[in-house]
């Protein structure tokens, strides 16, 4: 059975759900067992209509989750019947789905988990494997979550914004166990550019396939990190890429530049460097500029002054990055690579090893450990 | 089966043999023992005796409370002289000789010179469950 089908369906019988009059958290839980019924089931009794399928057995569920639920009021539901929904609706109900998910009212982690169980299909426990949590832990998160949206209207405009951030927050998790989440950020966004024309959607989506085009050639064969400039671009995945520039470029004719069409251009623009050396530091930097006056961001401007570094040489990059708080994450390892750049391996010697004592996870540290005892060994030798 | 926690110290442990710094190591030293660590791991979870395995980051703030209505009072870090946790490694096995057989191995993890790090690894039991049977 190809398991991603009835995941794919699971934001669409949601919708069908609440449009018959359930309420969303309860929905949610129907849809959820009928997706556990369909992994244990369709593979050797698969249905016709697999939507009609779920739709029917979550509805089955709904009902007899209603009826046990003796002490709550009675609900204004008409039961037997089984209205369907209109045509055309479907991509409307989605949509609304992610609006709620995302809702202002969540914490980011509670909107995450939520997206990735309502719009991703994914079971709690594999949301749970993912984040590394008990899966009873998760279940809280989740339930507590649907708590917090019971007053909200299901049919209310939401913010696009809110949305994107919670999908960049999955894309990042990057993958951990059995679940992708790269890979299911991705595959959401494209659900989502799919139904909604905006072009901050479109610039998230380009920036997270053109970062995934490149994860085979981010890694070593030990875990180790690979930066950049040392990548194998032979192992880019150049359909990917082509296609992040695609989505990325038809975004940016609107002219309405946000952040994510600036962050896709500049992967845009290592992307179609063939080595690193061509790379178009200069442009670069105007990207940088851009993103800078978008957001204000400082990791941004700490990025802008390692990519000036590059365009200009070391020294200017340095004196960038001194106008920055030394306490900025990854600051240390910036000056360290502008001082190694500055033909100065004592201090980013010093500096690597500094920066390898606060990173922020072990890859990187074990990293920037690596950098230091690099140099360290060529200034004995 | 017991589970045991096999404590890393950044400080606090008796000064172990080949006590280099690692970013005075070959970069090939410290490949050597990355693949050490992931093999001893793999083979655990190959023996049923892999629970959890966690590093920490050497920056921590002691933390208290202060009272209704005040924010906590917060400390920290210390001085050179206090004990600080690196990360562990949680087993579960069959008896106290195997705990202390596998943090031995452990603790041979290669260092500078591709020479056994010889590093002090704290072994501390997990306090259990009661028995449902006592006499």
């Amino acid at each position: 059975m190809d398991e991603a089908l009835p995941r794919a369906l699971t934001p669409t019988v949601i919708g069908v759900l609440v449009r018959r009059g359930a309420d969303f958290a309860t929905a949610e839980d129907a849809v959820q067992d009928a997706l556990l019924e369909a992994v244990r089931t369709w593979p050797h009794d698969p249905p016709r209509d697999p939507q009609g399928w779920l739709v029917t057995v979550a509805w089955r569920r709904f009902l007899d989750a209603t009826r046990a639920d003796t002490s709550r009021r009675q609900r204004e539901i008409r039961v037997e019947s089984e209205p369907a929904p209109g045509p055309g609706q479907t991509v409307d109900d989605t949509l609304q789905l992610y609006f709620l998910c995302a809702h202002p009212s969540l914490t980011p982690t509670s909107a995450v988990a939520l997206t990735l169980r309502a719009l991703g299909g994914l079971t709690t426990r594999q949301i749970a494997h993912a984040y590394l949590v008990p899966e009873a832990t998760m279940a809280q998160r989740i339930s507590r979550a649907k708590r917090t949206l019971s007053g909200v209207r299901f049919h209310q405009p939401g913010d696009a914004a809110t949305v994107l951030r919670v999908l960049y927050l999955v894309f990042n998790e990057g993958y951990s166990g059995d679940v992708d989440l790269a890979s299911e950020a991705i595959r959401l966004t494209r659900q989502l550019a799919a139904g909604i024309d905006h072009e901050e959607v479109a610039g998230l989506l380009a920036l997270m396939l053109l970062h995934h085009a490149r994860r085979p050639a981010r890694t070593g064969p030990d875990g180790g990190i690979i930066p950049l400039a040392e990548q194998d671009r032979g192992l880019w995945d150049t359909r990917m890429i082509t296609e992040g520039v695609d989505v990325l470029q038809r975004a940016l004719t609107r002219d309405r530049l946000g952040q994510f069409q600036a962050q896709a251009a500049i992967a845009a623009l290592h992307a179609d460097a063939p080595t690193a050396e061509e790379t178009d530091w200069t442009q670069i930097v105007e990207w940088y500029d851009e993103l800078v006056r978008l957001t204000d961001n400082p990791v941004a401007r700490l990025n802008r002054a390692v990519a000036v570094g590059e365009a200009d040489g070391p020294r200017v990059g340095l004196a960038a990055l001194a106008e920055l708080d030394p306490s900025l994450p990854r600051h240390t390892a910036a000056a360290a690579y502008l001082h190694e750049r500055d033909g100065d391996p004592v201090t980013a010697a010093r500096l690597y090893a500094e920066a390898a004592r606060s990173a922020p996870n072990l890859a990187e540290r074990d990293h920037l450990t690596r950098q230091a005892a690099r140099l360290n060994t060529r200034l004995r030798g | 089966m017991a589970k045991y926690l096999l404590l890393k110290h950044y400080r606090g442990a008796p000064t172990p043999d080949n006590d280099v710094p690692m970013d005075q190591w070959t970069p090939q030293e410290i490949s050597a023992h990355v693949q050490y660590m992931q093999d001893f791991a793999d083979r655990l979870q190959g023996t049923g005796e892999f629970v959890d395995s966690q590093a920490l980051s050497p920056e921590g703030t002691f933390v208290r409370y202060d009272g209704e209505g005040r924010p906590p009072v917060t400390d920290g870090p210390f001085a050179e002289t206090k004990d600080l946790i690196a990360g562990w490694m949680v087993i579960d096995v069959d008896t106290h000789e195997r705990a202390l057989e596998l943090a031995g191995e452990l603790s041979a993890a290669p260092g500078a010179g591709g020479r056994p790090v010889h590093e002090w690894l704290e072994v501390r039991p997990f306090l259990t469950q009661p028995p449902t049977i006592t006499e």
